[in-house]
């Protein structure tokens, strides 16, 4: 495919920076040391650096410096029933900016119907002209059939993709079978990608959905209602049931709640290559909000799996993140205005999901997990930035200041608060699920290819800056360990000689009656197997007693003389 | 409750005129023991205590200080279900005398009818079957091996007129039995309604196909391919999604055959979270291992194929027994299910045709006393509920089975803890030609049996009649399993949240109905085509911001949300 898109102008980059007398984080040390920045490239680290003249010193005394943020969960383009996001990327990758993210990796959501590779196209199209920051795509695949390997094979080897989410919800529209899902599982591994996987139960939920309805509760608690916290475990327990049958590492996006999180991490405890993100919104606020008496502010947090109605969940979640039990927060920003949210007013089945938090992420957990004392700054570099650009295969690229990475470059004030606002935010979404939350950490400076975006409180931002970052498959964080346990994982038959014993004789009828092609899809009513057979060894006939051949010696075999119905001594079964 | 009746639809002309008097025995139900003697008389116990007066001429068995227990129930045998159109070499007649020589008095059979088939016709087939060939009371499970509309009278009237409280779901046997989630939701919602317990098959049949292919596939076609393409991670999966779905229904979820550590620690933890959940381990899973499966006797290893397979975790047997102990699992049954090694040699060039099922029925009782009783794991009073009384409870057949008291029927086993047995095809009931239990040394077993008042065991000799087995009809609703559930019920009710009508401003959608049923011949059509971007209307400049003429009137408890879409609006107060 001719790629049409012009490539960009790169006369911004000229940019040279100096960042001084901050304190310099990676996920694994932090040191004090000045910054060097130039052609949007980290060129040198450390002290008394020798640097050309009539370069921009920024500032960063007090402060720590730490590698952009990386939103590996946003929704800035897949419509919903035709409705486009409030959000889209121009609007979304500038409030990335200003919470600190750097980068982000979309949703490519392909309309049923669609090819993965149209959908991929034009979501580049429309993120070349309106991002503002790097950004990569995952790619959904909403409808597995067979010929899709080959585009899966395509969009990895020549698009720079790879990872791709499955859905086990949205039944009869995005839904996929466990046997779907285990063909995708090894399908993914066979390609050196990640799956995601959207964990709920589709089936139940459907159930459930109907069951409320009739009940006559059609507002937006229906919707955390119908999607207990149950049936999102249920799902990621199959999820990792299904991957370790395939030897697929999985990433299971949006884990909402707490015994889905446990999950997680007792499958990490048994060797599972497995990867979990939490997201902004169930690290910052709850489910409870779904009974606000405020149609408007209940609907704003509707998201699948919903927020949980169990208060404890996001100091939970935020524990399990410190202790490295989930590894990535996301922000699975998608949001829609009331009026669109309203399509739902009297049904909440029909209110579009999605919640605000691209903004607010990183400082969220800041303010959760390392103000309280839970995690260090090394940890969060980690969670926000570093783990995402090594599973997505980013790395050292972004997540890491080192020389020779991308100078996407955070300064971070650690002491002082921000309050969060509807009327200060910058999407364009009227309400804010953490309206007047108060977050201690926040950035002063952000640095995205090299240049200052954020200063002073000011955002300085051209549309259509962002870059398509592509990506390799095989990302050795995720698949040094998965290439090991396919060489282990070879299993033998036993060498035996030939059963020769007598046979009951059948007829023919096998036993693998040509199978319904999904369950958990439609299935076929009306399979008659045949009448029973009859039992043709109830005859006198009988291969018992001496054969002419007995003086041979078998080879590893016992024969087995066994007549039917009868009982035999020479059943050693010893 | 007096035992008169309980008498059957059936007066065969069982010989229950035998009075009998059991005498210097520990009577153990599951919550007491106590030194008693035992009067029976028309197959009912008429009195227990100590110094009973009773008639002269009176059959004396003399228990010298042997346990009187009330007799096994197995609820799991299938002795009567075809494969491929051949039934199992153990028949109703065959296995209920194997029962019997191993203390069980009662068996709950499954009737397999084949998808398509009616679910009332099956079990009338069966129930002609077993009238004519059992030797011991029994009752039926009718599995469900396929859910449509139809089904339900089906179901209505086995319950409410034939005595079938318990129906099986499979979640595995893809193409044949299984049921996607949606349909096990539905049915389980239905047998709830009717007071049903549902019995589940779990494994998922659908990783199973996967697996079995691809095994086939690497050239394994040996009985070793049948633990390989099952391994235990797709029963804990299966048994987890099961009670999932029960707890969503809350409906109480019965899971048939718990074969590996994994799937019963599902069934324990779920219990801990309160979960009406019952988990049935099988006498091969609680005294051997899979490890057979990797005979080089390919006769050997068939023998063992059932599924779930029996687990290679040579540990997994003990585990269950420490479950079973402490109340985490609670009924044990045999899955019995006899086919000689010429029908398992069906499948002798492809384990997936190897037809399923092990023997157990006869060392069932015999298995749990030498593996948990006299190992200290369990007491008497734990194992007589294991083997008998949780099963009758669950089942609905308590106190009239599973327990010895006046008016319970009187099907008594005088049990010996130290009598030791070795298992050999040779000296069993069964008309296997085999015993995956060969070998092996067992202690405890009965000294007689006594079922429907007649001593149909003594002293290591069977008297059975074949046809005295009566059907006995069980009713809805068990209390051990419905109790919880009628509670839950009230408390669990759904109630919205009761605000004014949003009245704000609406986005307007081209009429898609939500599932779009896509068509299936665009699914492989690369089109670009994209529908054109809806005009948003809400873009115009026609607002409801501002003041307007009713704003004086108070709302009723909604917020009037005044919010022009793609600009900012200060009005939304979320504070509330």
């Amino acid at each position: 495919m001719v790629q049409k898109r012009p490539v960009k102008n790169v006369s911004h980059y000229s940019d040279k920076l100096i960042i001084k007398g901050g304190k310099i984080v990676n996920d694994d040390q932090s040191f004090y040391a000045d910054i060097y920045i130039e052609d949007g490239t980290i060129k040198q680290i450390g002290e008394n650096l020798i640097v050309p003249t009539g370069v921009k010193t920024v500032d960063a005394y007090g402060h720590i410096v730490i590698p952009g943020g990386i939103d590996v969960n946003t929704c800035l383009q897949a419509p919903h029933l035709g409705m486009t996001p409030a959000d889209d990327f121009y609007h979304g990758t500038r409030a990335a900016l200003t919470g600190g993210t750097t980068m982000i990796i979309d949703h490519v959501v392909p309309e049923l119907g669609t090819s993965l590779l149209a959908a991929y196209d034009q979501w580049r199209d429309t993120a070349h002209k309106r991002s503002c920051c790097d950004y990569s795509l995952h790619i959904d695949i909403t409808r597995w059939h067979d010929g899709l390997f080959e585009e899966l094979e395509y969009l990895v080897k020549d698009k720079g993709v790879n990872s791709f989410l499955i859905f086990m919800a949205y039944k009869d529209k995005y839904q996929s079978s466990d046997t779907q899902i285990y063909e995708m599982f090894s399908a993914m591994r066979e390609l050196g990608a990640i799956a995601q996987v959207h964990a709920e139960n589709g089936d139940i939920i459907e159930e459930e959905q109907k069951k409320l309805l009739d009940l006559g509760i059609t507002g937006p608690e229906g919707h955390v209602l119908s999607h207990p916290e149950e049936v999102e475990t249920e799902a990621v327990y199959r999820a990792v049931t299904i991957a370790k049958q395939a030897n697929c590492p999985l990433y299971v996006t949006k884990v909402m709640s707490k015994p889905a999180a446990d999950v997680i991490a007792k499958a990490r405890k048994k060797g599972m290559v497995i990867y979990g993100e939490p997201i902004a919104a169930g690290l910052g606020t709850d489910g409870s909000h779904y009974w606000s008496k405020n149609w408007a502010k209940a609907a704003a947090f509707v998201m699948s799996p919903p927020l949980s109605s169990d208060t404890s969940t996001p100091d939970y979640l935020s524990s399990l993140l410190s202790c490295g039990d989930l590894q990535v927060t996301a922000s699975a920003h998608c949001t829609f205005t009331t009026a669109q949210k309203a399509v739902g007013k009297d049904n909440f089945t029909l209110i579009p999901e999605g919640t605000n938090g691209i903004e607010e992420r990183m400082s969220i957990v800041w303010d959760k997990a390392v103000a309280t004392g839970k995690m260090d700054e090394n940890d969060f570099v980690a969670v926000t930035s570093t783990n995402a650009a090594k599973i997505f295969n980013l790395y050292p690229r972004k997540g890491r200041i080192a020389v020779g990475s991308d100078a996407d470059i955070v300064i971070w004030n650690t002491k002082e608060t921000k309050t969060f606002s509807a009327k200060t935010h910058n999407l364009t979404v009227e309400v804010n699920i953490f309206e007047g939350m108060e977050c201690r950490g926040f950035p002063v400076v952000v640095i995205s290819q090299g240049r200052i975006v954020l200063e002073d409180g000011k955002l300085n931002v051209t549309e259509g800056s962002g870059r398509f970052i592509p990506r390799k498959a095989y990302p050795d964080f995720v698949y040094k360990r998965i290439k090991a346990r396919g060489r282990m994982a070879d299993v033998r038959g036993v060498p035996r000689g030939n059963y020769d014993g007598p046979v009951h004789d059948v007829i023919s009828m096998t036993k693998s009656v040509p199978a319904t092609p999904t369950t958990r899809g439609p299935s076929c009513p009306g399979k008659t197997p045949g009448g029973p057979a009859r039992n043709l060894h109830q005859s006198g006939f009988t291969l018992s007693g001496t054969q002419m051949d007995d003086h041979i010696a078998r080879r590893t075999t016992q024969r087995i003389v066994a007549p039917p119905g009868g009982r035999s001594n020479i059943t050693s079964l010893s | 409750m007096s035992g008169t009746g309980y008498q059957g639809k059936k007066n065969i002309p069982h010989l229950t005129s035998e009075r009998l008097l059991i005498k210097g025995g520990r009577v153990v139900n599951d919550d007491q023991s106590q030194y008693a003697d035992v009067y029976v008389e028309d197959g009912i116990i008429k009195q227990v205590g100590e110094n009973l007066i009773v008639p002269g001429g009176v059959k004396v068995i003399e228990a010298n200080g042997c346990l009187v227990i009330p007799g096994g129930i197995d609820v799991n045998t299938c002795l009567h279900k075809p494969y491929l159109g051949t039934p199992p070499v153990d028949d109703f007649y065959q296995g209920t005398k194997a029962a019997l020589a191993g203390g069980t008095t009662m068996i709950i059979d499954h009737v397999t009818p084949q998808p398509g088939e009616s679910l009332l016709e099956a079990f009338e087939k069966w129930q002609e079957v077993a009238d004519k060939k059992s030797c011991c009371d029994y009752s039926l499970h009718v599995d469900i091996p396929h859910w449509h509309e139809g089904v339900k009278e089906e179901l209505e009237q086995l319950v409410q007129e034939k005595g079938i409280n318990s129906f099986q779901v499979y979640m595995a046997y893809k193409g044949l039995f299984q049921m996607p989630d949606s349909q096990l939701y539905e049915a389980f919602s239905f047998l709830k309604e009717l007071g049903a317990v549902v019995l589940v098959h779990a494994e998922n049949g659908d990783l199973i196909a996967q697996e079995q292919s691809k095994i086939l596939g690497m050239g394994i076609t040996g009985p070793e391919g049948h633990p390989l393409s099952r391994p235990e991670e797709l029963e804990a999966e299966a048994v987890f999604r099961a009670i999932t779905l029960g707890n969503r229904v809350n409906c109480p979820v019965y899971i048939t055959k718990v074969m590996s550590k994994s799937a019963a620690d599902t069934v324990a933890t779920a219990r801990k979270k309160g979960s009406v959940v019952f988990g049935e381990p099988i006498t091969a899973s609680l005294a051997t291992d899979g490890s057979h499966y990797w005979s080089k006797n390919w006769a050997k290893a068939a023998a063992y194929v059932t599924s779930p397979p029996l687990s290679p975790d040579p540990t997994t047997p003990d585990h269950l027994h420490s479950l079973l102990s402490c109340g985490d699992l609670q009924v044990v049954g045999s899955g019995h299910c006899a086919y000689s090694t010429s029908q398992k040699a069906i499948g002798k060039d492809n384990f997936t045709l190897i037809p399923e099922g092990t023997n157990g029925v006869e060392e069932r009782m015999g298995f749990v006393w030498d593996k948990a009783v006299a190992m200290g794991k369990m007491d008497e009073n734990q194992f007589v509920a294991v083997t008998s009384t949780n099963a009758a409870k669950i089942f609905n057949l308590y106190p009239r089975k599973g327990r010895i008291a006046v008016g319970s029927d009187a099907d008594i086993v005088i049990w010996d803890p130290d009598k030791i047995k070795t298992i050999t095809a040779k000296a069993q009931q069964s008309a296997l030609e085999y015993n995956i239990f060969e070998g092996m040394e067992c202690h405890g077993g009965p000294v007689y049996v006594v079922s429907q008042g007649r001593i149909v065991f003594e002293e290591g000799k069977l008297q059975v009649q074949q046809g005295t087995g009566r059907f006995i009809s069980r009713k809805p609703f068990p209390d051990v399993a419905y109790l919880r559930i009628k509670y839950r019920n009230k408390m669990m009710s759904k109630q919205g949240v009761s605000r004014g009508m949003y009245d704000g401003p609406v986005y307007d959608v081209p009429a898609t109905p939500k599932y779009i049923t896509p068509a299936p011949s665009a699914k492989t059509s690369p089109t670009t085509h994209q529908p054109p971007p809806i005009r948003n209307l809400h873009q115009s400049n026609f607002s409801l911001s501002g003041a307007q003429i009713d704003d004086n009137i108070p709302r009723r408890s909604g917020h009037r949300i005044v919010a022009p879409p793609g600009g900012r609006s200060n009005i939304t107060s979320l504070g509330c």
